[in-house]
């Protein structure tokens, strides 16, 4: 709805409001009267526009087919909230979406919580929120319910975002972190790190000769063909965000008792990226991804799960590193360029760039 | 990837493997200076692909490593001041002092910011001119001319509000000490590329003809390592000492000019201590009379107090290379890298650190 409209004026006239009201994030648009009702009609409602949502209930109605369901919710405090690549709404639609995706889902709905915090400009609003809007149609998932609030300035970082999806499993799908079996091939579906170094040379201001762009995305496409042509021979998925592909690994190896072992001449890694790591003093490994999942599959599945990948855009670069072994149960080892090997830990603290 | 796919090939590594394995008849015992160095060994695995009979042991060289604790207490107690705007490289924050490290007070409340060039510190002193800037300038030969570029340009923008909290350390002088120990193990050393890419090799020269040893500079790539261990095994295997050059393509024997005029404008050479070491004489840098000013320790009126090391951490043993890292009982137990009791688990040059992610428990 338009927010000039004639009971607007009236609202302004009637109380006061200071000029700038509709430019930035006020206090009042989180404190549930008509500057929240504006912001609603104005910016929410109208972007993801769909009949559950345009009841402006307390919750939203969702028809389901009886089956297995996933849920999953992730919240984003990511800074700078515009970045090359995506954003933070992308991000949040993105990040659900495929965590969904992971369980083996196919995502039906998404719900949205924003914490704005006070004077963040209105158009980064409408940005963000058009970029989830687009992200959301992309997937041909709805955002059916939502909440807002304000926190005071320089309480927030400009907008926090949560979302929390649904999403059914189809019959005969069976993904779980404790899966693994020695033998299954480890498969990731393209060049890894290219969100963590996005990220970094934005907020740390390090300028490349090739601009690096995050690999935010959404999986659930390039999962579900993987799932019709691999269907029963994937034993676990999991997108490699936060800590990376290795701890991802670590974790897997740890919950189903199996080692794992890859080889680092066959992790794809764009030239751009491992340039950055390079000179950053980071590992890959570590650095965080938002548009790539890793599968682990049975061996006879494992070309045609490949394949499916690569016929996906997203999944051009997949490659197959390494595979699931019967000894070091519970650790990951990776063979280096040069032959040697060696263990790849967990991640501890935050990557901290090297001094020389 | 180019100029570092070539130094990373399976084929020719394995090239060097045979050659050193061919080569020696006996064990030895080498150090490589530089935390990079025990890094890169140890996550290509090269320290297992090498003939038993070598033993690596790993040096002091890792900045944050040899950094002495009460430096970190003066970090801490100058980021803490009102008003203050303190600065590091990245490595240096979660390094733990007597109580804290730099960022526990980032956390308690203190503005500690990490910046990748020292000359990023400068730029937030000429941008907030109402703060008091402080980088803290630690390091070896190899950062020690980009921090003493730093200071040159704040003198030169006339900067009052921008200081450092001096720290360098020189590697010459810390190989002369493991040398003399009486308990000594190294036999050759691979010296550290970047120090001797602005230093040169010439200081190295009569510390190989005292000790009769020999020592090659070599640089970093798993290639780099394997070809300096072969040069060292070689040296020691025909009888020879001296100076030899693995890393041509960066180093020349008299190193970097202009690096070392902007040394020697900034900085004095001065005795310092080394973290879980002691005091090593001439083995520093301290700001030169022209540049006082510009010190932290005086701005701020604090001076470091020799604070003890935690008594379960032997990393001072482990930075003259007497120990290994998986020799101390606190090692993946109560220090690691969440929890680290020493500097060498912190740091990405440390070898505690290496040794934990790589696996060689």
């Amino acid at each position: 709805m338009d927010p000039k409209t004639s009971t607007g004026r009236l609202a302004g006239l009637s109380c006061p409001l200071p000029a700038n009201d509709e430019e930035t994030i006020q206090m009042a648009h989180g404190g549930g009267g008509r500057l929240t009702q504006r912001l609603l009609e104005s910016v929410f409602l109208p972007a993801f526009d769909n009949p559950a949502l345009a009841l402006q209930h307390d919750g939203a109605f969702l028809d389901v087919r009886a089956g297995r369901m996933a849920v999953s919710t992730d919240s984003f405090v990511i800074s700078p909230i515009f970045f090359p690549g995506g954003d933070i709404g992308s991000l949040a639609v993105h990040g659900t979406v495929n965590d969904l995706a992971m369980c083996g889902a196919r995502p039906i709905a998404l719900t949205a919580g924003f914490i704005l915090e006070e004077g963040l400009p209105m158009e980064a609003l409408r940005r963000i929120v058009g970029s989830m809007r687009a992200a959301a149609a992309g997937v041909g998932v709805s955002i059916v319910t939502g909440d807002t609030k304000v926190v005071d300035r320089g309480k927030g970082d400009g907008v926090y975002i949560n979302t929390t999806g649904l999403g059914m499993v189809p019959d005969g799908i069976r993904i779980s972190p404790d899966a693994a079996r020695p033998g299954d091939r480890i498969l990731i579906s393209g060049t890894i790190a290219d969100h963590g170094i996005a990220i970094m040379s934005v907020r740390e201001g390090l300028q490349f000769e090739t601009a690096v762009e995050s690999d935010s995305a959404p999986l659930a496409d390039l999962v579900a063909g993987l799932l019709e042509r691999a269907g029963g021979g994937v034993h676990v998925l999991r997108d490699p965000t936060r800590g990376g592909v290795a701890s991802v690994l670590c974790e897997i190896a740890g919950a189903s008792r199996v080692g794992i072992r890859i080889e680092e001449g066959l992790v794809p890694v764009r030239e751009q990226v491992r340039g950055a790591c390079e000179i950053l003093g980071l590992d890959p490994l570590y650095v965080a991804n938002e548009g790539k999942c890793i599968a682990i599959v049975a061996p006879e599945h494992a070309d045609a799960a490949l394949e499916a990948m690569r016929r996906h855009s997203l999944g051009a670069q997949a490659a197959i590193i390494g595979s699931v072994v019967d000894e070091h149960h519970g650790r990951v080892v990776q063979k280096s360029r040069i032959g040697g090997l060696r263990i790849v830990e967990r991640l501890s603290g935050e990557p901290l760039p090297r001094i020389c | 990837m180019k100029f570092v796919d070539e130094y990373r090939s399976e084929e020719h590594a394995h090239q060097f493997l045979e050659q050193i394995q061919k080569k020696i008849t006996r064990p030895w015992t080498l150090m490589e200076i530089c935390g990079g160095q025990t890094h890169t060994l140890l996550k290509f695995g090269i320290d297992e692909l090498l003939p038993r009979e070598i033993t690596l042991v790993h040096g002091p060289g890792c900045p944050v490593c040899v950094t002495p604790i009460e430096m970190i207490d003066v970090a801490v107690a100058i980021a803490r001041r009102p008003g203050v705007l303190f600065t590091s490289f990245g490595d240096m924050l979660r390094v733990p002092g007597t109580r804290t490290s730099l960022l526990g007070a980032k956390s308690g409340g203190a503005d500690v910011r990490m910046v990748y060039s020292p000359l990023d510190a400068v730029s937030l002193a000429r941008q907030h001119r109402d703060r008091e800037v402080v980088f803290f300038a630690v390091g070896f030969e190899t950062t020690a001319p980009a921090n003493a570029m730093a200071i040159y340009e704040a003198a030169r923008l006339g900067l009052t509000n921008f200081s450092v909290l001096c720290a360098h350390v020189l590697v010459p002088p810390a190989m002369e000490a493991i040398l003399g120990s009486p308990d000594n193990v190294v036999q050759g050393f691979l010296a550290a590329g970047h120090v001797c890419t602005v230093m040169g090799y010439r200081e190295y020269e009569p510390i190989a003809a005292k000790y009769r040893i020999p020592i090659v500079v070599t640089g970093f790539e798993p290639l780099d390592l394997l070809h300096g261990i072969w040069m060292t095994i070689a040296a020691l295997e025909d009888g020879r000492w001296g100076v030899e050059n693995q890393y041509t393509r960066s180093v020349v024997r008299e190193g970097n000019l202009r690096a070392a005029a902007i040394l020697e404008e900034v900085f004095e050479v001065c005795d310092r201590q080394w973290r879980g070491v002691g005091s090593i004489p001439m083995s520093g840098y301290r700001l030169a009379r022209a540049y006082e000013r510009f010190d932290a320790t005086a701005r701020f009126q604090v001076s470091p107090e020799i604070a003890p090391e935690p008594s379960e951490c032997i990393a001072g043993l482990i930075l003259q290379g007497k120990l290994k890292p998986n020799d101390c009982p606190a090692f993946g137990s109560t220090c690691s890298p969440e929890n680290p009791i020493g500097a060498p688990m912190v740091s990405t040059e440390g070898a505690c650190s290496a040794y934990y992610l790589y696996g060689r428990r």
